[in-house]
């Protein structure tokens, strides 16, 4: 089946199989490999993407759902050569250990600072509970969320 | 992990779905938030020749208040109920049952109705919308015999069917739905003075439920209960409203000891496994405690203690 | 000796010891641009999928794989029988038994790997692999240790010759006598049966490989999923009978690892031999059930410990009787000389003359495995059932734990410290760490409140753990993994320019290593952290080492390359020297530079000594400034700490919550205190996870109640706690650095911590143990049976 799907701002057309897991899409068809595969039970959210600016796990949805719409993966979170606050944040923060998990956390971030501009530390937490982390512990990746939202909310502010 | 090969299909109006439906019927399965059909098809346990995607039909997503009921169609996902602006104000039971649905991420794309339809008795909208006795609505394609596979020689010429949701659910994996039916929304009834809580034991984020109980309850002018509604989920073969309970309820004016006596008879009606989450014996005790806690929740909610 | 505060000697701008630097390998991660070996993709690549044993026992009596070979796009079907031909049906494992490739003969745990699919496309290399047909005679599965020791068990290794039982092996440790002597001498005898249930590390990157390997000129590059990629490649060189200079192992970028990739899996095996055999590169890349069901677990051990008291509160001796569940192979990753890995550290943080351990492992129709889950071998174990018996033995003497525990540490003075076991501690202070975490928690207000709370009806526990763990195996001389000699090496050049690239044998999984181990070059070197690039991983580009589990990085290779840099400063004073015009004598070493004593004038940095070791080397010197080291350790490491826990119950429905969690480490010196702390964190949160609800279980025909993520319970952000950290710190005296070592502690000491919390909510009910992990349930029937309820 042919399907138009746009990454990150571009739009790519391909012809496959309607079985065809998104996230072997992206990952494979597309060689956007940030995007991560860690469960066979949607449980541990190491392949979100934002599919029109919502989280979704794309091992629980088929290539052909996405048609027409717009993904944004872990690639697309650089704008104009330069680092988000929240990439910049979970490095300033040392939100990742292994960086498995990291591109969806940070996905997941963003979406939480666009809903919610000013987060509560339990907003947080509560937002990324789709979302497992092996190595962290979670403090650092909620404490990098929390920056990020204060970079931007100062941004839009200044 | 990884689906067997299925045609996919992916009509704009509903018209055209449920001309797939009368068409293939028992091979096609209506794909919703796929976040039970997925993961069943990864595993191999569903293996659907047709997966008819409802996602492109417009004007399936309404949360809203349609002739004293409150209406949530096909498309509305758990998240949106979480959201929802009607349901805060609406339905206690169903704003605060949602949360507990699944992980923040897995409630952008599941549904309610797909929940319902799914009819999981680990799953925790059944047992809300048993409580609240809500109704389904169904159509099929009009002017067609429609046969059902299951009860046998039951069949109808399609429209509309509104169905309670007790004779709806059927048993675990089953309702009465027809394979050429859409269910396209589910609606509860409005109620003046009411409230209504979910209380759920799970072992972390994304579990199902170990025990779940929802509880509802409506007030009249005198303070007695005028009307009550209770169901559990993961503690019988399907999730079980509990009659007797709701009966001993009505009429009376709410007091600790009546909801103790509630919490009784659905400790005693439940029959529960003993399995990794917990002993038979555990999860019946905390049927119990949870009814308890529960109806007082409501109560609570229902005198305007919280909305 | 011990310090809080450690101050570092270079300027950030350097980055040496002690700087939080932030990392260098999260440039790529934070855009996606990671490389796992997942993400790997070679022209021409086929992929794999394995046909597994749906049973835990049962004998093989026929395998058809046409329908399989039917499918298209499948290349090949391989079978145990087609690997017998190149004596790859079995392989050998990190304990010197063996282990099965592909089963022929019987299955032995359910998940068993009977086939493997090689096809064009991932997904019909699975359709393929479900078509694989597999007829079985029943036969018992043995679920448990303690069935498996019975005379009438049905014997799982008949493979092996001399085998006539499930038992797989005896151990002791200790001094039997002795440990009598004592216990007749005690006023009381305090014990505690208990189980550390089965647990798998489970990095969210499963394992896999890709296997390239040339049929023309022999030569295999095996991309996977490695925590010890040199060790792999010799184990591949012995088994696959591939030359070792023709094995290139790349271990890319992990996502995380936890003691999981360090046995050698059946996948990797077939997949390289199917690249060999059909001559196209072969992907094989686990699902999270294979991972859960197949690859190497942690725990499974059955425990009696006694601790013998007098009425005073002191110890006397300790006797710890064990029966580990091993699984159908002995893969334990562990030094060989010791069965029961270093359990026998079980004696703690306490000072009594006498101990005394026995172990059996019986084999089971389980998964094998054995492996470190973020804890050195099977220290997590002896950890957890001192902490819990010196808590009982409080109760039983009527003392307050902390009190107990205070009057029985070793003491500072004490060190170094020899344990009754043979362990020599290193260096330590026990009570100051104690006494920290209980400022921090507000020890006595806890108390008075657990009293208040009851009268309300409320329950609030508090418990601690004050562990030894014992880390960076070891000296070569005891320690050894299937012969090769546990220590690790650091290669360093400098270069003209004075930039440096750092090449070492171990591996990180997450841990920071390119940005921690630069860090060592800058304090002993002066080079900034940032001029520092670090290698690792790739066997054809770094020198011989074991790897990265057990914590041991820090202290086998951290020292390496702290004594390499030493080397190479000392070959920098001839050249400054020679630059300088003066005498190797009167030069005097400040960061960065060597100077004339009395004339800091007089100087050079080392940046142009590197230059000039390349332009302008002293005549009698070889030119270059660079060397490699092997680090042989001359003792381990003993890191310890306090962790304390409170806990509110419930008491109508046994759910608990941890309200606080203090965790005071010490870790001797930090390299990077950043890294230090987020290595605690991840650490609390898997001994938070193994307390609270991450088990696997077998039901009783042998099939896996813990085989994907929905059974098997990960701790999201919503549960775990929040933690509270402290330290102190006490150098190691023999490490170049001080440092000991830290990724694992936490996961170590802190699951003693919650069920002491939780036991100590409920002592007065008169509980005084409950299970891990402890779900609502388990808490809940304590409570019922020793309440009369
Ligand atoms: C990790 C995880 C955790 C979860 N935890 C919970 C939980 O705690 N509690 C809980 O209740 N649920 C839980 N779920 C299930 C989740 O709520 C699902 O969203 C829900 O069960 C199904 O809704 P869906 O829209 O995704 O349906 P789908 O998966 O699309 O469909 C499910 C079934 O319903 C049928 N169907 C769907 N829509 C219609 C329709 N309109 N008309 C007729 N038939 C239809 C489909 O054909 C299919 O047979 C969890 C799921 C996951 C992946
Ligand atoms: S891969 Fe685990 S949720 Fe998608
Ligand atoms: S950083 Fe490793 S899983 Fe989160």
């Amino acid at each position: 089946m042919n399907i138009t799907v746009t990454v990150n701002g571009t739009a790519h057309t391909a012809d496959v199989e309607p079985r065809l897991l998104l996230v072997d899409f992206i990952r494979t068809n597309l060689g956007l490999t940030g995007t991560h595969i860690g469960c066979d039970t949607t449980s541990c959210g190491v392949c979100t993407v934002l599919i029109d600016g919502t989280p979704v796990k794309t091992c629980t949805m088929f290539a052909v759902q996405a048609n027409g719409r717009s993904v944004t993966t872990v690639e697309g979170l650089k704008q104009n050569g330069e680092l988000s606050a929240i990439q910049q944040a979970f490095r300033e923060h040392h939100g990742l250990q292994c960086g498995f998990c990291t591109p969806a956390m940070m996905l997941v971030g963003t979406a939480l600072i666009e809903e919610n501009p000013d987060p509560t530390e339990d907003d947080i937490r509560w937002a990324i509970s789709g979302n497992l982390c092996r190595c962290t512990g979670y403090m650092n990746i909620v404490k990098s969320i929390e920056a990020a939202a204060e970079t931007t909310r100062e941004g839009a502010s200044s | 992990m990884y689906p067997s090969k299925f045609d996919y299909l992916a009509p704009e109006t509903l018209e055209e779905a449920l001309a797939v439906l009368a068409e293939r019927g028992d091979e096609v399965k209506i794909l919703a938030g796929g976040q039970s059909l997925i993961p069943m098809m990864k595993l191999r346990f569903a293996e659907p020749a047709t997966l008819l995607d409802i996602n492109r039909i417009p004007g399936l997503d309404a949360i809203d208040i349609q002739n004293g009921h409150v209406r949530v169609q096909a498309l509305a996902r758990h998240a949106d109920v979480v959201r929802s602006a009607v349901i805060k104000e609406e339905n206690d039971l169903m704003a605060g049952a949602a949360p507990w649905i699944a992980d923040p991420i897995v409630r952008n794309l599941g549904t309610v109705c797909g929940s319902l339809a799914h009819h999981d008795p680990e799953g925790d909208w059944a047992s809300v919308m048993l409580a609240l006795d809500a109704e389904v609505v169904a159509v099929s394609k009009e002017g067609v015999t429609h046969f059902h596979p299951g009860a046998d020689g039951t069949q109808h010429t399609g429209g509309t069917r509104v169905i309670s949701i007790q004779d709806f659910l059927v048993d675990m994996f089953t309702t009465s739905l027809y394979p050429t039916e859409l269910l396209t929304e589910v609606r509860v009834p409005r109620y003046e003075r009411g409230g209504g809580n979910y209380q759920k034991l799970e072992r972390k984020v994304g579990d199902y439920a170990t025990v779940g109980v929802a509880t509802h309850i409506e007030l009249g002018d005198d303070d007695r209960i005028t009307k009550a509604g209770i169901a559990l989920t993961s503690v019988y073969a399907h999730n079980l409203k509990v009659t007797d309970a709701e009966t001993a309820l009505v009429g009376q004016a709410p007091s600790d000891e009546l909801f103790a006596e509630a919490g009784r008879i659905a400790s005693a009606a439940c029959d529960p496994a003993s399995d990794t989450r917990g002993s038979a014996e555990y999860k019946r005790h905390i049927v119990g405690l949870f009814t308890e806690r529960s109806l007082a929740e409501s109560l609570k909610i229902a005198q305007g203690g919280q909305s | 000796m011990t310090t809080t505060e450690h101050k570092p000697h270079t300027s950030p701008e350097i980055g040496g010891l002690g700087h939080s630097r932030r990392r260098v390998e999260d440039a790529r991660f934070i855009e996606g641009r990671g490389n796992y070996v997942d993400d790997i993709t070679l022209p021409g690549m086929l992929h794999m999928a394995i046909h597994r044993s749906p049973l835990a026992h049962a004998r093989i009596i026929s395998i058809d794989t046409s329908a399989a070979e039917a499918v298209d796009g499948v290349v090949a079907v391989v079978t145990g029988e087609l690997l017998a031909g190149y004596n790859l049906a079995w392989m050998p494992t990190l304990s010197g038994d063996t282990q099965a490739v592909l089963a022929t003969d019987k299955v032995r745990f359910q998940g068993q790997e009977i086939a493997a699919v090689i096809a064009t496309d991932r997904y019909v290399a699975q359709d393929a692999a479900r078509l694989v047909e597999v007829e079985y005679e029943d036969l018992e599965p043995i679920v448990n240790p303690q069935r498996a020791l019975e005379e009438d068990a049905v014997l799982i290794r008949d493979d092996k010759e001399d085998q006539t039982s499930n038992l797989c092996f005896e151990w002791e440790s200790g001094d039997k006598t002795a440990t009598d002597e004592a216990f007749a001498k005690a006023d009381k005898i305090v014990s505690l049966e208990t189980h550390y249930p089965r647990s798998h590390p489970a990095p969210l990157e499963t394992c896999g490989i890709v296997a390239d390997v040339d049929s023309a000129t022999g030569q295999a590059t095996l991309y996977m999923t490695s925590q010890a990629p040199h060790a792999h490649r010799t184990v591949f060189a012995l088994v696959a009978g591939l030359a070792e200079q023709n094995i290139r192992i790349v271990s890319p970028d992990l996502g995380g690892g936890f003691g999981n990739k360090v046995p050698v899996y059946p996948g990797y095996v077939v997949a390289t031999a199917a690249s060999l055999v059909i001559g196209q590169p072969v992907k094989w890349v686990e699902t999270r059930t294979e991972n859960l069901i197949s690859t190497g677990f942690a725990r499974d051990y059955y425990m009696k410990g006694e601790l013998a008291v007098t009425n005073d509160g002191k110890i006397l001796g300790l006797k710890v009787d064990m029966l580990a569940d091993e699984g159908a192979f002995y893969a334990d990753a562990q030094p060989s000389k010791f069965r029961a890995g270093l359990f026998h550290i079980v004696t703690g943080s306490y000072d009594y003359p006498a101990a005394y351990v026995t172990t059996r492992g019986a084999y089971t129709n389980k998964a094998p495995g054995g492996v470190a889950y973020r804890c050195s071998f099977r220290v997590t174990e002896a950890s957890y059932l001192i902490e819990r018996l010196v808590q009982n033995a409080a109760y039983e003497l009527g003392l307050d734990p902390a009190e107990f525990r205070s009057s029985n540490f070793i003491q500072a003075d004490q060190f170094p410290y020899h344990s009754p076991t043979g362990f020599v501690y290193d260096s330590g202070d026990y009570e100051t760490a104690m006494r920290k975490a209980m400022d921090m928690v507000g020890y006595a207000d806890i108390q008075a409140e657990k009293e208040q709370a009851r009268k309300e009806g409320r329950l609030v526990g508090i418990g601690m753990a004050s562990f030894t763990e014992v880390v960076g195996a070891g000296h070569g001389e005891d320690y050894d993994i299937i012969g090769l000699k546990m220590f690790d090496s650091a290669e360093l050049r400098v270069h003209p320019t004075g930039k440096a690239i750092l090449k070492l044998g171990v591996k990180s999984q997450g841990q920071g290593h390119e940005t921690t181990f630069a860090q060592i070059v800058a304090e002993e070197l002066g080079i900034p952290a940032g001029d520092v690039k670090v290698v690792e991983g790739d066997t054809d580009n770094t020198p011989y080492g074991l790897g990265t589990y057990a914590s041991r990085s820090t202290p086998v290779a951290g020292a390496a390359t702290a004594v390499i840099s030493r080397k190479l400063r000392e070959k920098a004073k001839k050249i400054a020297a020679h630059l300088l015009e003066a005498s190797e004598e009167d030069l005097e070493w400040e960061t960065g530079k060597f100077f004339v004593a009395g004339d800091p004038e007089s100087s050079v940095s080392i940046q142009d000594i590197a230059f000039a070791a390349y332009t302008n080397p002293p005549p009698d010197l070889e030119a270059g400034l660079e060397g490699v080291h092997y680090y042989d350790p001359p003792n381990m490491t003993y890191p310890f700490g306090t962790y304390i826990v409170v806990v509110d119950v419930d008491p109508e429905s046994g759910q608990w919550k941890v309200r606080r969690m203090i965790a005071v480490d010490d870790c001797g010196v930090k390299i990077n205190p950043m890294i230090v702390e987020g290595q605690i964190q991840g650490g609390l949160t898997e001994g938070f996870a193994m307390s609270s609800m991450q088990h696997i279980t077998f039901d009783e025909t042998g099939n896996c109640l813990g085989s994907n993520f929905m059974d098997y319970l990960v701790p999201t952000a919503w549960e775990t706690p929040r933690f509270e950290l402290g330290e102190t710190v006490t150098p190691s005296p023999h490490h170049p650095i001080g440092a000991k070592g830290v990724g694992e502690s936490a996961t170590v000491g802190s699951p003693a911590a919650y069920v002491n919390a939780v036991v100590d909510a409920l002592q007065h009910m008169g509980v005084t143990n409950i299970e891990m992990p402890m779900s609502a349930d388990r808490v809940w029937h304590a409570m019922q049976e020793n309440s009369g309820g």
